[in-house]
């Protein structure tokens, strides 16, 4: 980098050379400069008295939903157990749509690159990227509010996810282990089952309790707008200002979303 | 029984893998395929059963042009033609009977392979097969979970369980120990005079090829250089083939191990 011969004959060693480290004092300078005007413009639109007074509204709230009204659990069996027939369903449904998707997108396995490949990635990113509360909103318009409503808007917000992840394992497959198979004079399709399938399994289980767990958290709020689940009840809960019930609705969350995690934990476990 | 006309390969970059390559297999042989990397080895069997499309000349195999096949009739003559290849190229999560089973596909429909109900005929075969390379214990197992050699064995009995007629052998002891190296070649051999095969195969190893097999064929950049008996290899042959080296180390390690067998 910046290595000196002093004129007795010894030789210096820097990291930077002295101009490179002026510039690099002038980027912290900068830095520090914005952070600084940055939480002035911030600090000026704040009302501060409600911030000073955030500690005691929420030792507030904590002491009105303590203790969680227990009989009030018996009212939410059936909200839970649609909640998660709602993340097991959807992305059960999102997976029959992600694999075909994922098979078009890779390019080892895609029909046509320059046709079908980008419609399979336009499918992919335009899933992804509208929220799944938004999905619901939009289907309770079509299909009506409820549960089926919650389980379609889980499906499409997971194909995205579920092919890209999908494709990319299949990208990734070794091809001589494919070659091999063709060169037994195997169709396309058994060459598909026999070749490819087996290698992508793992990628695709983990994949699909991963999205599960995930679209369990997702379900949890879907009833916010009408779309099934226990959500319903937290807005319920939330609008009345029954902190009680709220505190008893998110115990149930966690419990379930306690469930998702060790199934998905164990199912790995067992595939890899 | 394989006639190659004039089989010339030339990759989209402009590299000339194969040029006009010309060469007849009889029934029954077997013969070994040498050459530096690069030389074309690999681009030369995969042209044959068209892994890697040829862009001119011929290969007749009987008397079916395999370069002129449209797809459906091109994998009925795959049925005929089995491979094996370097570092094996089983399905690693498929269990020992579903990879040598797998050379049945070319005969069975979807469902069946599907549903892996393949016909009895086959299982037989394929418990045959396996008993011969001496893995019918295995047979239960995943392929993964076997050693190199043994994986080597698996992949002899996918070839040989689709009834062919020609083996294309592509490296098959590259990634393997010299005792075992030696064990597979001498295996494959005996299977190929067993049943009257003709094979094609690649290796990197002359003294391991002149070990075994009638005919060397030496490939150099894409072109036949050498056409001959094992013993025809002298250092001069060599020295054309793989360029300048001391061969004479080479080639007295063979007459040696030839003479530790002849008193072994």
């Amino acid at each position: 980098m910046a290595t000196r011969t002093l004129p007795d004959g010894t030789r210096t060693w820097r990291r930077f050379t002295p101009s490179q480290s002026v510039v690099r004092w002038m980027g912290w300078l900068i830095g520090v400069a914005v952070f600084v005007w940055c939480w002035n413009r911030i600090s000026e639109s704040t009302t501060w008295f409600f911030v000073w007074d955030a500690p005691r509204i929420a030792g507030d709230i904590i002491s009105r939903a303590t203790p969680p009204k227990w009989p009030y659990v018996n009212e939410l069996w059936w909200p839970i157990w649609d909640t998660l027939n709602i993340a097991t369903l959807g992305t059960l449904g999102s997976l029959v749509m992600a694999v075909p998707v994922a098979f078009l997108a890779a390019r080892n396995t895609t029909p046509s690159r320059f046709l079908v490949r980008p419609v399979a990635l336009l499918i992919i990113v335009s899933t992804r990227s509208i929220n799944s509360l938004i999905w619901a909103l939009l289907l309770i318009a079509i299909i009506g509010p409820g549960v089926f409503a919650g389980i379609v808007a889980i499906a499409i917000r997971s194909v995205g996810f579920c092919a890209k992840l999908l494709y990319e394992a299949i990208e990734e497959i070794e091809q001589t282990q494919v070659e091999a198979i063709a060169a037994t004079g195997a169709s396309r399709w058994q060459v598909m089952l026999y070749g490819i399938v087996p290698q992508i399994m793992p990628a695709l289980a983990g994949i699909a309790v991963f999205r599960w767990d995930i679209n369990i958290r997702e379900s949890t709020v879907l009833g916010l707008v009408g779309a099934g689940g226990i959500g319903l009840q937290l807005s319920a809960s939330l609008n009345v200002l029954a902190w009680a019930q709220v505190a008893v609705i998110l115990l149930i969350i966690l419990a379930a979303v306690g469930l998702g995690e060790w199934v998905s934990a164990k199912v790995r476990g067992a595939i890899i | 029984m394989l006639r190659l006309e004039k089989l010339t390969k030339t990759y989209k970059t402009g590299d000339q893998a194969l040029k006009q390559v010309d060469l007849e297999v009889p029934q029954g042989q077997v013969l070994a395929l040498i050459g530096p990397s690069g030389a074309g080895k690999s681009t030369l069997i995969r042209c044959i059963n068209r892994l890697v499309e040829p862009t001119g000349g011929a290969a007749w195999l009987g008397g079916v042009n395999l370069t002129a096949l449209g797809q459906r009739a091109l994998r009925r003559e795959r049925r005929r033609m089995g491979m094996i290849f370097q570092e094996y190229a089983l399905v690693e999560r498929l269990t020992v009977m579903e990879n040598v089973l797998s050379g049945r596909l070319g005969y069975v429909g979807f469902w069946r392979s599907f549903l892996r109900r393949f016909p009895q005929s086959d299982v037989d075969e394929a418990y045959r097969l396996l008993d011969r390379v001496g893995l019918l214990h295995m047979a239960d197992k995943r392929a993964d979970e076997l050693s190199g050699g043994q994986r080597q064995r698996v992949g002899i009995c996918r070839a040989l369980i689709q009834n062919p007629a020609l083996l294309l052998v592509d490296e098959p002891t590259a990634s393997l120990d010299p005792k075992t190296s030696r064990q597979i070649m001498r295996l494959i051999v005996e299977l190929c005079r067993e049943r009257d095969l003709a094979a094609i195969i690649n290796i990197h190893d002359v003294a391991l090829a002149q070990m075994f097999v009638m005919r060397v064929i030496g490939l150099e950049l894409g072109r036949i250089v050498f056409d001959g008996a094992p013993d025809a290899l002298t250092p001069d042959v060599l020295t054309q083939i793989y360029g300048e080296e001391d061969w004479e180390a080479t080639i007295q390690t063979v007459e040696e191990e030839e003479e530790e067998a002849g008193t072994a």
